[in-house]
């Protein structure tokens, strides 16, 4: 009659002495490369039909990448629309964000912006009107404007990098900010560089920049 | 077309053979029957949306559609009525995704399923997912309430589309009846192309109720839709400088192997080179198991020997693999000292779950033959094979068969793969059983093991078993080995194969538990045996003669043999119950998220 499985037990075994890191990477103690989470922009050229949205937010939630905003909205060619995708995660995420967007059908094209292009954001900020005077002038101040004003509110519009929305906040919640609504990041490439239509991949590392946004907080 | 599809034809339907193999241009098939002799007269042209659908199908080179009938599918049924077609009404909507599935895997073409809207659609959702996990090409087609119906939560409506977008590689709402054909053309090219998938169309019943006069496009891709064939030649330059310089060199195949027709051009690589071969377990016949250079199967039930390997190698060369957690067991401790050469037609796979330091995108047919022309000599690894082989008898697999328990699991599986030739085809439902068919079965040739690998979908055997015996070869067994519990979820499916005379063969491995659940209860949860014994099993035999099938049962050794082979002799659907050993575990193990080389021979060992 056979005999069971036989065979040396785990402990008797010889182990290899390399290790990977979380990212399935070959640990090598020399050159060891840590991911740190980044924010960066991708931007996402599709198709405009209905449920586009739908497929590439899905994607983003049932891969559990971490998406910081969202936008969406038409382009030149009535066709297509761009979405403007701001995430944080380690590079090797980064990468796999445009390839599994790639692999969607009304995807056109998917590249991660450089560190110097345009973002914007739009937010509406609503605060107390007790001194009407310092809000105009703290709203002058971030090149924004008043777009309704009652006799206790004021409701202002600032447009401009995410950093720069971020310093207007600051600065207002002196006046008590009863509302704030925000946009999310949209963004275009700079000069004749194209933002979508190419689809070559970028390498991630040539982003790689740290503190991108401190760098364009005011590039207006 | 495949040959296998193209020979099962009828032979006294060679104009439609012809409107088949062109599906290309379907523009040229009425040329093509006008210009023959005694040509039947061309097909009648479309008239409604429905039967744009239909001839969608037939241009595709459709044979059969599995599926359920319903209110919201009745029109694209109803044109059905009058096609070549052949619909199998499955007893369960899963079962028609199952059964599609299987025909997908075994004929390399998509195989179609039918589920009206609402619950039907629901029903398939199953077998969708588990097609997705496991990149098989099929079509899924349901009905839907009429549009103007749609988001009012109307009687069987479902957000079909949401509900299985994250299942499908790609689906579409139809929404015009002159569209509606050129649809589900598009469907099917996206379901075979590049890496294969389930694609869904969701009918509406007015669209498909629509007049139209439009004959449905020829099936292509969207353009946004782009596959790369052949893999960057710099990298594969320098992935066979690699492969010409290592020492412990190891071909991991997976299931993309099988799906991209490269298990030849890997064989030959392989031997030509002399590098010892492990595959996943949808690589399953990638690669010959009784070859000298075959480890079988890597993972968490895979062989001692391939474990070892794959632990230990300092070169892997994976091809249509996804690097699922089955397979590696815990990341950090995946192959840690191998340089990974990386083949896969989906660049999202290339450093997703294994970062690859060679990727090589493309199909994996193209790519081997890139990397066979590339590399000039072979690795010296003389000493490594020999290690390959120590490994293989220090950790070969064998059981214990005392005499004075009951049967033990492996000797029927063995049985089994004895009794029938090198080209019978196994399916499997999701367990223990499911392992000792991956492991006490030897594998020679791809498309023959059906399972359901990513998903784990128990109850896939007996629908997958359907789909398989409509795709085969008339010559080729279809041996469906099942638990108690896979079994009794989908045996509904026995109706069908009784209804069809299918010539299929089922060993349920029964040990009124479900097995897999009880062996991790002993082995991490002190034994609490929490609903997993299913000790109110039916008579499985009994089962099957009520159902019109034969039934058949084993209850010790001397049965083994000669059940089996009256069970595989009889002309139909046959159901062996096997009451095997209650107590029999699956060996070698690698605990969930543990080190590969550190697999388990008994419960002492985890």
């Amino acid at each position: 009659m056979k005999k069971g499985l036989e065979g040396p037990p785990p402990a008797d075994r010889p182990t290899p002495a390399g290790r990977r890191n979380k990212q399935g990477i070959r640990i090598d103690p020399e050159v060891e490369a840590t991911h740190e989470p980044r924010r960066t922009v991708i931007s996402a050229l599709v198709t405009h039909e209905p449920g586009v949205l739908s497929d590439v937010s899905g994607l983003f939630s049932r891969r559990q990448f971490n998406i910081e905003s969202l936008t969406v909205g038409p382009t030149e060619d009535e066709d297509h629309a761009r979405i403007t995708i701001v995430v944080e995660e380690p590079d090797p995420g980064i990468d796999q964000i445009e390839k599994q967007l790639r692999k969607l059908v009304p995807v056109i094209s998917v590249r991660e912006l450089e560190p110097d292009a345009m973002r914007r954001e739009l937010a509406l900020i609503k605060v107390d009107a007790s001194r009407p005077d310092q809000v105009a002038a703290v709203a002058e101040m971030y090149g924004g404007k008043t777009v309704d004003s009652s006799p206790e509110t004021a409701t202002i519009e600032v447009t401009g990098a995410r950093q720069k929305i971020e310093a207007a906040i600051d600065t207002f919640s002196q006046f008590g900010v009863r509302e704030i609504s925000r946009t999310g990041t949209t963004a275009l490439a700079r000069g004749t560089d194209r933002t979508a239509a190419s689809s070559t991949a970028q390498p991630a590392d040539e982003a790689n920049y740290e503190d991108q946004y401190t760098h364009t907080a005011n590039d207006d | 077309m495949s040959e296998r599809a193209a020979k099962v034809t009828p032979a006294d339907d060679e104009q439609d053979d012809d409107q088949i193999t062109d599906s290309a241009a379907p523009d040229a098939v009425t040329e093509d029957d006008a210009a023959g002799d005694d040509a039947e007269s061309p097909a009648e042209p479309v008239t409604t949306g429905a039967e744009s659908v239909v001839r969608a199908l037939e241009n595709a080179g459709v044979e059969y559609a599995f599926g359920v009938q319903g209110g919201a599918i009745m029109p694209v049924y109803d044109a059905l009525y009058d096609s070549d077609i052949r619909h199998v009404t499955m007893a369960h909507e899963q079962g028609a995704a199952h059964a599609a599935d299987a025909y997908g895997i075994v004929s390399g073409e998509p195989g179609v399923c039918l589920a009206t809207s609402g619950p039907g659609a629901t029903n398939l959702v199953t077998g969708i997912a588990d097609a997705d996990m496991d990149s098989d090409p099929m079509v899924a087609l349901t009905g839907q309430v009429p549009t103007e119906f749609v988001g009012n939560d109307a009687f069987q409506e479902t957000d079909t589309t949401g509900v299985t977008t994250p299942v499908t590689k790609d689906n579409t709402f139809a929404s015009d009846s002159d569209r509606v054909g050129s649809d589900v053309s598009e469907a099917f090219a996206l379901a075979r192309e590049g890496r294969p998938g389930p694609t869904l169309v969701d009918l509406p019943k007015d669209v498909t109720n629509g007049e139209t006069d439009r004959e449905p496009d020829a099936p292509t891709v969207p353009d946004t839709y782009q596959v790369q064939e052949r893999a960057d030649s710099e990298i594969v330059d320098a992935a066979a400088e690699r492969i010409e310089n290592c020492a412990r060199p190891v071909m991991l195949l997976g299931g993309g192997v099988i799906k991209g027709e490269a298990s030849e051009a890997c064989r030959e690589f392989a031997i030509e080179h002399e590098i010892p071969v492990i595959t996943t377990m949808p690589g399953i016949g990638a690669f010959p198991e009784d070859h000298e250079l075959s480890l079988e199967m890597a993972g968490m039930h895979g062989t001692g020997y391939a474990n070892m390997a794959v632990t230990h190698c300092d070169t892997l060369i994976g091809i249509g693999t996804r690097f699922d957690d089955r397979l590696t067991g815990g990341i950090e401790t995946f192959a840690p000292d191998a340089e990974v050469i990386h083949v896969d037609i989906d660049p999202a796979e290339i450093s997703k779950n294994i970062h690859a330091d060679y990727p090589l995108v493309g199909d994996a047919e193209t790519v081997v033959e890139q990397l066979s022309e590339a590399v000039d000599s072979s690795p010296e690894a003389k000493k490594w094979r020999a290690q390959c082989q120590q490994w293989k008898s220090d950790y070969s697999m064998a059981y214990d068969a005392p005499e004075d328990k009951p049967v033990q699991p492996e000797f029927v599986v063995e049985a089994l793969d004895e009794a029938t030739s090198d080209r019978a085809i196994v399916t499997t439902g999701v367990g223990q059983h499911q392992m000792w068919a991956c492991q006490y079965w030897t594998y020679t040739e791809p498309r023959t093991w059906v399972s359901s690998h990513g998903l784990g979908a128990m109850g896939y055997g007996l629908p997958s078993a359907i789909g398989a015996r409509l795709a085969a070869d008339d010559d080729q067994e279809v041996v469906c080995i099942d638990g108690d519990g896979s079994f009794l979820m989908t045996l509904q499916g026995l109706s069908v194969a009784v209804r069809e005379e299918l010539d299929i063969t089922v060993a349920v491995l029964n040990n009124e538990y479900i097995g897999m659940v009880r062996q991790w209860q002993d082995a991490f949860f002190d034994g609490r045996h929490s609903a997993s014994d299913y000790g109110w099993m039916p008579e499985f035999d009994k089962l099957a003669e009520a159902f019109g099938a034969c039934g058949f049962r084993i209850d010790d050794y001397d049965d083994v043999a000669e059940t089996i082979d009256d069970a595989i002799a009889y002309d139909g659907p046959s159901v062996i119950d096997v009451h095997i050993d209650p107590d029999a575990n699956v060996y070698p193990m690698v605990p969930s998220g543990g080190d590969n080389g550190q697999f388990a021979l008994t419960e002492d060992q985890l």
